[in-house]
């Protein structure tokens, strides 16, 4: 919006017009621009060649054996990495499934329930913004004390999932949160004044007007996950295995764990073959943004 | 070297776990012993965990395995030997790989959660320390050279503070993080303590970041496993070693026999022996000693010697007779 107002501001720059603008050239605003520029370009520059640099290293490799093979130490040329996109794909599954009713229902709760006067309630929202930024191996070495040993799930998907679930949670119930609250006040007034109880309101006008919202934070988050290795090294995720997991009781490995395995072997191939993985890494996070994008402009609402 | 000591070690277990498995050959492992041959019937899961190192080795092990046995799954992680010794000792794991033999509190974490254990010999690694092609002035190092330039504390910075012959070129140092296995492993050996090592050197995790390094820079040296060296020989130069008996090449001759000292050293597995108990578990590690040679060779490891292999062999013998008696 402010963008908007400045250019009508310089656009009325004609005789007669009040002068809203001071004396001079804006060398400062110039600056300003100039450096705002510079800035976006260093983060366009650095993230394209990054991502010209892993392409052009993984080339040789860009073909169907990345998905198709499993992970193969005598020979480079046969090996691919389908029991880890596999494993990638059934932890952020079950990631989703463990994390989003528990993350949304708690927005829910602490947006439209909690009263802010409340010591405790003021204690799980701080809480929950420093969990935030706990570095993910402290999540590891939780999953592995807690979930793989505690509560003996062991080195499986089960015990990966939860761990992530708990990692990402804090951006799912703040997203969640954001998006919940970005609903005006006016539509649960008008609900509610209609006989509509608490509940119906809740589940009938606001939760529909911020799903777009939730979706958005939530998919971004699992994206977070999805490039975890560090957690997922600790609950023991295997640079060797080939076989798919068949359920949450498998043992596993990620994408992460696996292109982390392959950089550090002697034979160039195998370097060529982390870039490959890293290429499909990047579009599976790639198509889960685009999602995220899709589903925002599709269904976010202006009220 | 203390292979043969490391060996002896693992009699003491070895006769123990005879003895345990006797007790549970007895009550009913009628097919304990079909491991060797058919192996189409073995099903279950395996799990190898440790040394970053060895995982090479037991990964090309676990695949050849497995493509005779459909049925066994086997999977390899990569704790790093202690890290695995602790998934090890927690009972976590069937097989631990590791570079260094298991120390005394490890054995006595695995003890305290009554997991016995054998110890196998499987490969031998070597360290090269290397140069860059560029650099013509120097061939041979001695241990006192190197304990001199990695030493805690250090402050040679130049070729000519390790050698007054040497030109003046700044030297420049690449080495292990301080995680790894080849860290522990080549203070260990030059410094004569594990972990101390000067720290004003460009350090990292990953091999391939070493022989950039070192191949860039005239004054560059580095070290890391041989097998990097092999992969490299075009861009780099190992030093022959001087461990007090004159200047050694590292080799896969030299470091089988143990005359390139003190770089070289033998790499273990440590299967448990309540999972020995498991036919696809005791033919699985069968396989991998009777295979030995084959599977060091396709990981592009140094096999073991005929000494070694004999002892290996004798081992091998000893398990196999306990579980058909």
């Amino acid at each position: 919006m402010s963008n908007v107002m400045d250019r009508d501001v310089s656009v009325a720059d004609e005789p007669g017009a009040p002068r809203l603008k001071g004396k001079g050239t804006p060398l400062r605003e110039r600056f300003f621009q100039l450096s705002l520029w510079t800035s976006l370009a260093v983060g366009v520059v650095f993230l394209a060649s990054l991502l010209v640099y892993v392409v052009v290293e993984a080339w040789p490799r860009l073909d169907s054996r990345i998905w198709t093979n499993f992970p193969d130490i005598i020979d480079p040329s046969n090996a691919g990495a389908q029991s880890a996109i596999m494993g990638t794909l059934w932890i952020i599954a079950f990631t989703a499934v463990y994390c989003l009713p528990t993350g949304i229902l708690a927005a829910i709760y602490l947006e439209e329930y909690a009263d802010p006067n409340r010591w405790w309630n003021r204690v799980i929202e701080i809480n929950i913004q420093n969990l935030a930024a706990v570095p993910s191996i402290v999540y590891g070495i939780l999953g592995l004390g807690i979930i793989s040993r505690g509560l003996g799930f062991g080195q499986t998907v089960m015990s990966a999932s939860l761990t992530l679930s708990l990692l990402v949670l804090p951006t799912v119930i703040i997203a969640s949160r954001e998006a919940i609250r970005a609903v005006p006040q006016s539509i649960r007034q008008a609900s509610l004044a209609l006989g509509a109880t608490q509940w119906q309101t809740i589940w009938r006008q606001v939760l529909p007007a911020a799903v777009p919202g939730m979706a958005t934070g939530s998919i971004l988050a699992l994206s977070r996950a999805i490039g975890e290795a560090a957690p997922l090294l600790l609950l023991g995720g295997l640079t060797f295995i080939t076989f798919n997991p068949t359920g949450v009781e498998s043992p596993f490995t990620a994408l992460p764990i696996q292109i982390f395995g392959w950089i550090s072997q002697s034979r160039a191939e195998f370097t060529a073959l982390a870039s490959a993985a890293i290429v499909v890494l990047l579009v599976i996070l790639l198509a889960m943004n685009s999602v995220a994008i899709w589903l925002r402009n599709r269904y976010s609402r202006k009220w | 070297m203390n292979i043969s000591t490391s060996l002896r070690r693992a009699k003491a277990p070895l006769a123990l776990t005879a003895a345990v498995m006797l007790a549970a050959s007895a009550c009913g492992g009628a097919d304990a012993g079909s491991g060797d041959g058919g192996g189409d019937k073995l099903a279950g899961n395996i799990k190898v965990d440790g040394s970053s190192t060895v995982a090479p080795l037991s990964t090309a092990a676990a695949q050849l395995f497995q493509a005779q046995n459909s049925g066994v799954k086997v999977t390899v992680g990569t704790s790093g030997t202690g890290g695995g010794f602790e998934k090890f000792c927690a009972g976590e794991t069937d097989i631990s790989d590791a570079s260094r033999p298991i120390k005394d509190e490890e054995k006595a974490a695995c003890e305290k959660k009554g997991i016995k254990y054998e110890e196998f010999t499987v490969a031998n690694d070597g360290l090269s320390v290397v140069v860059s092609k560029d650099n013509d002035f120097v061939e041979c190092l001695t241990v006192e050279q190197l304990k001199k330039i990695w030493e805690p504390g250090s402050k040679v910075n130049n070729w000519n503070q390790v050698d007054s012959k040497f030109p003046d070129q700044k030297l420049e140092l690449f080495g292990a993080g301080t995680d790894s296995g080849t860290f522990d492993y080549f203070t260990d050996a030059i410094n004569g303590e594990e972990g101390a090592s000067r720290t004003d050197y460009s350090p990292s995790e990953d091999d391939n970041v070493t022989v950039q390094g070192v191949s860039g820079s005239k004054g560059g040296l580095g070290y890391f496993g041989l097998s990097y060296y092999e992969e490299n020989q075009d861009k780099l130069k190992a030093l022959k070693i001087d461990g007090g008996d004159g200047c050694v090449a590292p080799d896969t001759k030299t470091v089988q026999d143990g005359t390139y000292k003190p770089l070289s050293r033998p790499l273990f597995i440590y299967p448990k022996a309540t999972s020995l108990d498991k036919a696809e578990v005791e033919a699985f590690v069968e396989y991998y000693v009777e295979n030995n040679a084959d599977i060091a060779s396709k990981a592009q490891f140094v096999p073991l010697n005929a000494e070694q292999e004999t002892e290996l062999k004798k081992d091998l013998e000893a398990l196999k007779a306990a579980h058909k008696s």
